[in-house]
């Protein structure tokens, strides 16, 4: 889906501008979307090192998995697929207690290695597992209790009540939320009654995937990375 | 409550950094060193992005600048404004799963135009803050572990977001009326 939804933004744009005669807005938006990917992810660097650090901290001190006992009855019901106890769970709890306190940029990279984790008990590597699917619908609805940002602009705007919007933004987020849960519930039970798709072997896949995999595994990947495990 | 709420949130990280550290040095971890050898674990996520990220972006770029988004929204907005949804929001519901700084932006300017006050203003503020650019998410996340297919993640991503933006103007309209 996400290959139609690309090619449908990418040749879209292209006809459209085509007709207005205005194609060479094309050039300069496909520089531009370019710089600012770069920019973003250049942006994540210092708070994925920061996070990252202070969370091996919380692992090796037995944090995370202190935190995955406690909400294990959470877990069982959200990620069934996750054996208890696995580190897994203490990120995704992590993650998710972040977000709901709004602190995004600590919530992006908690959620990233909570994905590490996961991908380590994924058995095809190329596929989302269940249990990603649901971490993603659980973060891409993500239930916040107070939109900081929102309250800021609705201050700069002289607002006569700027946080008048607290309750129907958890109101609306606690309904997309269940909302989420319970698609997703719905499709992985459509998608395990289908037959299991064969994991990719490399004579399928051809040369050409396999040469792929390799360029892109960074020269010197450290050894917690998931990328080592990928040719497990 | 939202004192209550924003004094946590101020208070969270600053807390979390140093009870963790303190936590692990009385469980005898070396916790510089902890810090270090997952902190570099860092710039090799972040750099692994990259790739998807700038695939995505220059997608929505290009399909913005082009002029192809307001087309679309053109068509939608008759349609949907028949249901009873004020039609200067309806923008919203399309750019919201797509573009985090693009929503902003037009969130920032309806509250601009019309008053933080004004319904308008209330269900694009409520819209804003209740779900997360799913599209985002979804490259990040999947980005930075390498899973190229998605599964039906996207599907769900994209139907939550369709309810959090209808659950965002209901309520407002019960709330606020």
């Amino acid at each position: 889906m996400i290959n139609w939804i690309w090619l449908f933004f990418i040749v879209i744009g292209f006809v459209v501008a085509a007709a207005n005669g205005n194609i060479e807005a094309v050039t300069k938006a496909a520089l531009d979307g370019a710089k600012s990917g770069v920019t973003v992810c250049f942006g994540l660097i210092s708070i994925l090192v920061f996070w990252l650090g202070v969370m091996r901290i919380a692992e090796d001190a037995g944090l995370l998995q202190k935190i995955a006992v406690l909400l294990r009855p959470i877990v069982r019901f959200l990620f069934p697929s996750v054996p208890k106890d696995h580190p897994a769970v203490g990120y995704i709890m992590s993650n998710m207690s972040a977000n709901i306190l709004g602190l995004g940029n600590a919530a992006t990279p908690m959620g990233i290695k909570a994905m590490q984790e996961l991908q380590k008990l994924n058995p095809n590597k190329d596929v989302a597992s269940p249990a990603m699917c649901t971490l993603l619908a659980l973060n891409t609805a993500s239930i916040t209790l107070i939109p900081t940002t929102l309250i800021a602009i609705r201050m700069n705007y002289d607002s006569m009540n700027p946080a008048e919007i607290v309750g129907t933004t958890l109101l609306a987020t606690i309904v997309s939320t269940g909302g989420a849960i319970i698609i997703d519930r719905w499709y992985r039970r459509v998608h395990s009654r289908r037959p299991p798709a064969p994991p990719p072997s490399p004579p399928q896949r051809g040369g050409e995937g396999a040469k792929r995999e390799g360029r892109s595994r960074p020269p010197n990947s450290p050894v917690r990375t998931v990328t080592t495990s990928e040719k497990g | 409550m939202y004192a209550v709420v924003s004094l946590i949130s101020a208070w969270a990280i600053p807390v979390i950094i140093v009870f963790i550290p303190l936590y692990a040095a009385y469980r005898k971890v070396p916790v510089y060193e902890s810090f270090v050898d997952g902190a570099k674990d860092g710039f090799d996520t972040a750099i692994k992005i990259i790739p998807h990220l700038v695939g995505m972006m220059v997608a929505i770029s290009i399909f913005r600048a082009s002029g192809a988004m307001e087309l679309m929204l053109g068509w939608m907005r008759p349609l949907l404004s028949r249901i009873g949804v004020p039609s200067e929001v309806l923008p919203l519901a399309i750019l919201r799963p797509i573009s985090g700084a693009g929503s902003l932006a037009f969130t920032t300017d309806l509250i601009r135009q019309f008053g933080p006050d004004s319904m308008i203003g209330r269900i694009a503020s409520t819209v804003q803050g209740s779900t997360d650019t799913t599209l985002y998410v979804i490259t990040v996340y999947f980005g930075a572990i390498g899973i190229r297919k998605a599964s039906y993640a996207l599907k769900v991503g994209l139907v939550s977001d369709l309810i959090g933006f209808i659950a965002s103007i209901v309520v407002c309209y019960l709330v606020f009326t």
